[in-house]
């Protein structure tokens, strides 16, 4: 059963055309990971699944995405609590200027959840699945900002898993870490592949050979290819995909 | 959904607020101050140089011309000086003294013009007196006095205008063998020069506009000067000095003063900001 | 050629320089020259004591609180509506026809000299409206005047609030309201606290309009609809008068000093908050 299915997704920014007619389906409990160039349209991808581009000016949409079988485009929908079923993790990790608690439930509470022990159960359970929280759990009311960059990456995924989403988009979130905190992040995404449906963008390819069952591979806007991962890497199909992961691109 | 809906426009009519509001004065102002160009005629009221409001005479002319000279006076005497301090600050000065620099000429911009009033009148009216004769409370006054007021405004405002030049403009010039001066003056100027234009007009409006300083340092005598030594009133004084008391018909000429006080700060107003849009474009 | 270019240069420098020292000088000397003759005047009597005879002796107790009130009344109407203006202007719509003309409308509306803004509240609100003079008619004319000063700061303020971070509250669910109000707000609010001290600043600073809609009255006021008598007032009375120069000098350093301190922490939070929005 598909989660998200994209249907001739096509996307503009003022006029100008960033994805091209894309067609893509992700199942449940499975990861998939988008590949590509910089400025090929992955990160917008991830953005419209999450209504993220709704509030920029001069652009136009065409095409559908449905999460289990709904047109999240369609009117009765509601984005917040449609965000909160898509959870996103920025590619840029940006901790609310606050403490590490406040950081991790300001979506739940947000959500209407306001008892202190549901909070609480909910920070710790994140933080564990994100693998940060033997490092914080002494100084939880700490500002978030004096985190280091691999531990703001590992905050911002586990502020993203307290809302309990369905689904979470990660947009390379491991793109300024370090190997063992890249290490980290991957192990964690195996083990949340169980509970929940993963989209990742990452221009890592090994990464994605590591993590994900499903690879998309996006080229200016077009998806070029799209499989079971060992198929692409092994023996992709476009000549295209075969030259961008063997390095010989451009 | 319908609530945030409702929030929006709950912010849009809050934005209103400033347009709403502006209408309102200047409707009020007309409305209040229309009946003394109709009773009167309009070039009765601003042409005539006599001001009688117990015989019932309403002639604005020399509060204009008072405005006027006061006015003319403060920016020749504040204008240089501020764009000096501007270009100073801009291109001249060491980053260090900037940073004293900037919060004292905001400081200058809060004291209140009462006191700035107070100065001319204890300070510069005796001197004035003294040295160059008249009464003191003069013209002169009015314009040291307002300059002084207007050095803040013109100052940060082409301050700004210079800062918005590109960095590389000057780079370019010293490159060509310039010197620093030349630069600034063939180049940096040049290209701020609608900013700049901005800052002395707005200056100007606050010259024209502003009241408790002018009234105590200009002497306030009805009638048009001969010479920068000789007591003026101004527009903003005429409403100033008579607003406690007047009824009828003097109340209604004090809003026709209000009215051309208020028209002539609009001309300023949107002067400077026509000439800042046009940088923008640029 | 060279040479004479030098020379042009360094005249140029020295008479940069002299413009600039003339102008520190004149700011140094107004108020060194009002402290000198002000500041022994200044003693715990005069700040807590009622004048007495007009103000000729005494203090100026109520002189103060009467500031105090008329400029937290100013600032508590122009506040909401400035910062709501603000909100709108930079999270609800782009640039276009209405936003331009709601900025000018600001711009003109910072440009009105204060004198008319003392003929418009001393003719509505004080006679038609029949408010009397008071702190309310005062509020309300000052909270006009303030208006676009809290507009402006606030404006860049919130502009000044990262994009990335509405985006944080907004993929965790937030609505734009939440955002707002747990995300914008907070991270612009030294800029526009800044603002509000400015405005402050003018409210205590400003005489034109006050003495028109607030009156003049020495007494404490016991409602918003008693007039007061605000330290610039009192000052501009004292000394066109000639009540009491003593007392004036006294007033006026003590305006002097609150405009000072008024600056400086607008200057301070300022600092930080740029500070902040540049460091992390
Ligand atoms: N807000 C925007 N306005 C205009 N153009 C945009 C905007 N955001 C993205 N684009 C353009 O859309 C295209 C796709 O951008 P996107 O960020 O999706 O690429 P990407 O694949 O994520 O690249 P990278 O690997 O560098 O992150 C780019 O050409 C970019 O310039
Ligand atoms: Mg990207």
């Amino acid at each position: 059963m598909n989660k998200i299915l994209l249907k001739d997704l096509s996307f503009y920014f003022e006029g100008k055309k960033v994805l091209n007619s894309v067609n893509l389906e992700v199942l449940k409990n499975e990861i998939l990971a988008i590949i590509g160039p910089a400025g090929s349209g992955k990160t917008t991808l991830l953005r419209l699944i999450n209504r993220l581009e709704d509030a920029t000016y001069n652009t136009k949409k065409e095409g559908d995405i449905f999460v289990d079988d709904k047109d999240i485009y369609s009117v009765d929908i509601n984005v917040p609590e449609l965000r909160r079923r898509i959870g996103m993790v920025f590619a840029q990790p940006v901790p609310l200027p606050r403490s590490i608690y406040e950081n991790i439930i300001y979506g739940p509470r947000l959500a209407g959840i306001i008892y202190k022990k549901k909070l609480d159960e909910l920070v710790e359970h994140s933080l564990r699945q994100a693998f940060l929280w033997d490092e914080v759990k002494d100084r939880l009311n700490q500002s978030a900002l004096s985190l280091s960059g691999g531990q703001k990456q590992r905050l911002c995924i586990a502020r993203t898993l307290a809302l309990q989403p369905e689904v979470i988009l990660l947009d390379e979130p491991c793109s300024s870490l370090d190997p063992i905190s890249t290490a980290k992040i991957e192990e964690a995404m195996l083990r949340l592949k169980e509970k929940y449906t993963i989209i990742i963008v990452t221009n890592n390819t090994k990464q994605a050979a590591r993590v994900a069952d499903k690879v998309a591979f996006l080229l200016m806007g077009e998806l070029i290819e799209y499989g079971q991962s060992r198929q692409v890497f092994t023996i992709p199909v476009d000549k295209r995909t075969d030259d961008y992961i063997t390095g010989r691109f451009g | 959904m319908n609530r945030e809906k409702l929030i929006e426009k709950t912010f849009f009519l809050i934005a209103c607020s400033a347009l709403f509001l502006l209408a309102l004065i200047t409707v009020f102002i007309f409305k209040e101050g229309i009946g003394i160009f109709l009773k009167i005629g309009f070039a009765k009221f601003i042409f005539s140089p006599d001001w009688a409001p117990s015989q019932k005479q309403f002639g604005l002319f020399s509060m204009i011309m008072g405005s006027v000279w006061i006015t003319i006076g403060a920016l020749i005497i504040g204008v240089p000086l501020s764009l000096s301090v501007s270009i100073f600050l801009a291109e001249f000065c060491p980053k260090k003294i900037a940073r004293i620099l900037k919060p004292a000429i905001e400081l200058l911009a809060g004291i209140p013009s009462v006191v700035y009033g107070f100065i001319g009148v204890v300070i510069l009216a005796p001197l004035i007196r003294e040295y160059l004769g008249g009464p003191g409370l003069s013209v002169l006054a009015g314009s040291m006095v307002l300059a002084i007021m207007i050095l803040p405004t013109v100052i940060s405002i082409s301050l700004d205008a210079l800062h918005a030049v590109p960095k590389s403009y000057l780079e370019g010039s010293l490159a060509l063998g310039a010197t620093r001066w030349q630069s600034v003056y063939m180049v940096i100027i040049p290209a701020a020069r609608s900013g700049i234009i901005a800052s002395v007009i707005l200056g100007m409006g606050r010259a024209v506009g502003e009241t408790m300083a002018v009234i105590m340092v200009s002497g306030n005598a009805v009638r048009i000067p001969h010479s920068i030594l000789e007591p003026v009133r101004t527009l903003t004084s005429n409403i100033a000095l008579e607003l406690g008391y007047a009824t009828g018909m003097h109340r209604e000429a004090l809003f026709g003063t209000g009215m051309v006080l208020f028209v002539i700060i609009m001309i300023l107003n949107t002067a400077a900001y026509v000439f800042t849009k046009r940088k923008v474009r640029k | 050629m060279s040479i004479n270019q030098n020379i042009i240069e360094k005249i140029v420098k020295i008479f940069l320089w002299i413009f600039t020292i003339i102008t520190i000088f004149i700011l140094f000397y107004i108020v060194g020259f009002i402290l000198k003759n002000g500041i022994g005047g200044l003693s715990k009597e005069f700040f807590m004591e009622f004048p007495k005879s007009m103000g000729r002796e005494g203090g100026i107790f109520p002189i103060i609180i009467g500031t105090i009130l008329l400029t937290l009344a100013a600032v508590f109407i122009a506040g909401p509506l400035g910062i709501g203006t603000a909100v709108y202007l930079t999270e609800y719509t782009r640039e276009n026809r209405i936003t331009q003309m709601i900025r000018f409308g600001a711009d003109c509306l910072a440009g009105i000299p204060s004198i008319v803004f003392g003929l418009f509240g001393f003719v509505l609100f004080v006679i038609k409206l029949k408010m009397g003079w008071s702190i309310i008619s005062g509020g309300l004319t000052l909270s006009i005047m303030i208006l676009p000063t809290i507009i402006r700061t606030s404006e860049e303020a919130i502009k000044a609030v990262p994009k990335p971070l509405r985006e944080v509250s907004y993929s965790l669910g937030g609505t734009k309201w939440q955002t707002i109000v747990f995300i914008v707000i907070p991270q612009a609010l030294p800029g526009i606290l800044t603002g509000i001290i400015l405005s402050i600043g003018r409210c205590v600073g400003e005489t034109a309009a006050v003495i028109f809609t607030a009156g003049s009255s020495l007494r404490l006021p016991n409602s918003l609809f008693d007039s007061v008598r605000t330290m610039s007032v009192h000052f501009y009375i004292l000394s066109r008068e000639g009540i009491s120069l003593k007392n004036a000098y006294a007033t006026a350093s003590v305006l002097i000093i609150s405009i000072g301190m008024i600056n400086f922490l607008s200057y301070w939070i300022m600092h930080r908050f740029i500070r902040r929005i540049e460091g992390k």
